[in-house]
């Protein structure tokens, strides 16, 4: 018999999912460990929500399989162990913030002290304690994601799936929440998490997989990913002045590429600046600024892609 | 400036479709129902009014008095209660057989002819010694008894006009202190010729005339149901408003159906341990309690305010406010399956419940109907619960007497709610 201490978190093997001829999802294969926050990266329409949806019972895959701690994803047993966080603010607006909690604590199959626990719990984390008894409907958009937060970790399940949580909420807000996962995170529950900003997969997340078209195009640490696409290279970003000489011609000379007054340049060592500059004073071109930037996932994005993460 | 706004006006309501059919197909759907109801599309006719006859005089002038009303095209004049097939013929209404029926509701109304009719027909001015005619009657249908009583002055005139003139003639001999010889023949003269007119028919009633000719007979009435209440109309009103405005509280609370699956809500129940089946056997189980909540506060109301004797018929009142909140529950929840948006079912609801009520009596009684109407009445929620309420409170009827219409409520609405649930599986999976 398997122990259910050795089996994966979460386990999604080769599924798909097709909408008429759209095919959402083409045969994405991952596990998510003990502990581990799982970012899936990827532009709108690439398929995330799909997968998450998946897992979190709400679309059956037309292919492969999706269990939670070994169970089937439509089990009772995943559905105890697995809490969903939707992209949809999906409360009840006239209910206060510990009604709320109450009616899904009680579609969780909570009951009595270990209900009022729970709620307790959900409040202190969410930092809305004071704010329990105030209807969803009055609250800022801040307080509302992280009550729609918390009422998705009401039964404190092992496994989250967080379907863009920050969607729409002021810098303020978003650090508390991201704080709030680290907590869950330093707890050990496992989290997948689904965003399109690139920032937040990289605070957040221990292993992240770049989506595209219902693909994994790649997937690894982000150190991983960013080895993978540029080597050890870094990026050269100087900008010159748009009254002075133009510096499209020598930019393309020098190996570079040149748009809206700005050169880019890939060097393998931070030292290979000096020539750079120096090459352009000799050229007489006016520089404003320069830049010596290490690549990011927006870069690995862009790079793999052709595209900008957020188009 | 102005017909760009106007263009935006139109696109958002082509794409509205709620709007789109509140705006024309409501409008003539109403149209074409109290088109059918006052005006009857064919004939222009004014729907015949049943009452039953019951004839104590046993008399050829009673019985040519029966025979008249039979034939007057206003009235639907019966004599005895239906024949069932191969049953022989049954017999006739006696005063207090005709008062049950009319207690049951069978007819609006029975007329008596009396004993001794025969032999004194016609009454001219006060007094005399001529006999009444009984008009039992259900005060919930308040026009009948006065277009009957109206009617039977009418008959009497046009198709016993040779009665009358013998009477007339009486009268004025008794007023004059007598007639010569030769007026006496030229009057005996006269009265043959009307005698043989009216036994040919040439003074059958004619649909043209005025019914409003009152004296000839003497009628007595007599409310038999609704005697010793003190307003009459309470539980009708109560039960026709009531059923309606029940219908458009299930439609609402079975949008929020909508409204939840729209704002996500839905997919994070389902997500939970909460099953299709529980979530709508729950909201189902909230919009009965709702309506009869609702239903509960109106009958108090109208036991406080009207003096309903709501407490006298407390059991006929669960059974039938239950009975009407599960099959308006029901239809909520259907609407609310079967609607692709909160806006289509607003639409679609309004639709559906402002017609339901029109053609099944909530907005005006369905004896005011003509016949036909009153069938396609019986297709809806109002007219069934509206009979059960009437049975209940008006007839004082016992709560076994109230089977057909719970059985078509309890029957209707777990069909649809089966199919509500049929609906629903839509939102289980995508």
């Amino acid at each position: 018999m398997t122990n259910p201490q050795t089996l994966p978190p979460l386990q999604v093997d080769r599924v798909v999912k097709r909408f008429g001829s759209l095919t959402a999802v083409a045969g994405v294969s991952f596990a998510l460990g003990d502990g581990e926050c799982f970012g899936l990266l990827g532009p709108n329409g690439a398929g995330k929500s799909t997968l998450i949806r998946s897992v979190a019972g709400r679309v059956r895959p037309d292919l492969g399989s999706i269990s939670i701690f070994g169970a089937p994803a439509l089990s009772v047993t995943a559905r105890a162990a697995l809490g969903w966080i939707p992209q949809d603010l999906a409360l009840y607006p006239l209910l206060t913030c510990r009604e709320n909690l109450y009616a899904f604590g009680q579609y969780q199959g909570l009951r009595g002290k270990a209900l009022r626990d729970a709620i307790q719990w959900c409040l202190d984390w969410a930092t809305l304690a004071d704010r329990s008894d105030e209807p969803v409907k009055n609250l800022s958009g801040g307080m509302k994601r992280r009550l729609n937060m918390a009422a998705g970790l009401i039964h404190r399940p092992r496994v989250v799936l967080m379907d863009e949580p920050t969607a729409g909420v002021d810098p303020q807000s978003r650090n508390r929440i991201f704080e709030m996962i680290e907590v869950l995170l330093s707890e050990g529950m496992s989290v997948l998490y689904t965003t399109h900003y690139m920032e937040e997969a990289e605070r957040l997340c221990d292993r992240i997989a770049i989506m595209d078209h219902g693909w994994f195009i790649a997937l690894g640490t982000k150190e991983e990913l960013v080895r993978g696409a540029f080597g050890g290279r870094n990026d050269v970003i100087m900008r010159f002045s748009q009254n002075g000489k133009d510096a499209s011609a020598w930019a393309v000379s020098r190996g570079g590429t040149f748009e809206s007054e700005t050169a880019r340049f890939a060097v393998d060592e931070p030292s290979q600046i000096a020539p750079l500059l120096e090459a352009a004073g000799r050229e007489g071109l006016e520089l404003i600024d320069v830049v010596l930037r290490r690549p990011n996932l927006e870069s690995v994005f862009l790079q793999l892609t052709g595209r900008e993460l957020r188009e | 400036m102005i017909p760009a706004i106007i263009r935006t006006g139109f696109t958002g309501l082509r794409r509205d479709r709620g709007a789109l059919i509140l705006s024309f197909i409501l409008p003539v759907a109403f149209f074409s129902i109290f088109a059918m109801v006052f005006g009857e599309q064919r004939g222009n006719r004014t729907p015949s009014i049943g009452v039953l006859i019951v004839d104590e005089d046993r008399s050829a002038t009673s019985q040519r008095l029966v025979d008249a009303l039979k034939r007057e095209s206003a009235l639907n004049a019966l004599t005895h209660p239906e024949q069932k097939k191969g049953a022989p013929v049954p017999s006739d209404y006696t005063s207090a057989s005709a008062e049950n029926a009319v207690k049951e509701g069978v007819a609006p109304a029975a007329l008596i002819i009396p004993k001794g009719f025969g032999a004194n027909p016609i009454a001219f001015g006060p007094g005399g010694s001529h006999p009444v005619f009984q008009l039992l009657h259900d005060s919930s249908d308040p026009v009948a008894p006065q277009i009957i009583a109206g009617l039977l002055q009418k008959v009497v005139m046009t198709s016993m006009g040779d009665l009358m003139a013998d009477a007339g003639a009486k009268e004025f001999e008794a007023i004059a202190g007598g007639l010569t010889p030769q007026q006496r023949q030229a009057l005996d003269s006269n009265l043959a010729q009307i005698h043989r007119y009216t036994q040919r028919g040439d003074t059958a009633p004619s649909a043209s005339a005025s019914g409003s000719v009152g004296g000839m007979v003497n009628v007595q009435e007599r409310d038999v149901v609704g005697e010793k209440k003190t307003n009459p109309m309470i539980s009708f009103e109560a039960a026709g408003i009531g059923v309606m405005f029940l219908l458009f509280t299930a439609s609402a609370a079975g949008g929020t159906l909508l409204d939840e699956a729209e704002n996500g809500t839905l997919d994070r129940v389902l997500s939970s341990r909460v099953s299709m089946t529980s979530l709508l056997a729950g909201k189902l189980t909230y919009c009965i309690l709702l309506a009869f909540g609702e239903l509960s506060v109106m009958f108090l109301w109208a036991w406080a305010v009207f003096h309903l004797d709501l407490f006298g018929h407390l059991a006929g009142f669960m059974v039938m406010g239950l009975s009407t909140a599960f099959a308006v529950a029901s239809f909520g929840m259907l609407l609310a399956s079967v609607a692709g948006t909160r806006a289509q079912q607003a639409g679609i609801s309004t639709l559906l419940i402002l017609t339901m009520s029109a053609i099944g009596g909530s907005m005006f009684p369905r004896f005011l109907m003509p016949e036909m109407m009153r069938k396609i009445g019986l297709l809806t929620f109002n007219a069934w619960a509206i009979d059960g309420f009437t049975k209940v409170f008006w007839r004082d009827e016992p709560v076994v007497n109230l089977m057909p219409q719970v059985a078509v409520l309890l029957g209707s609405g777990m069909v649809l709610f089966f199919i509500a649930r049929r609906f629903a599986k839509r939102w289980e999976y995508d």
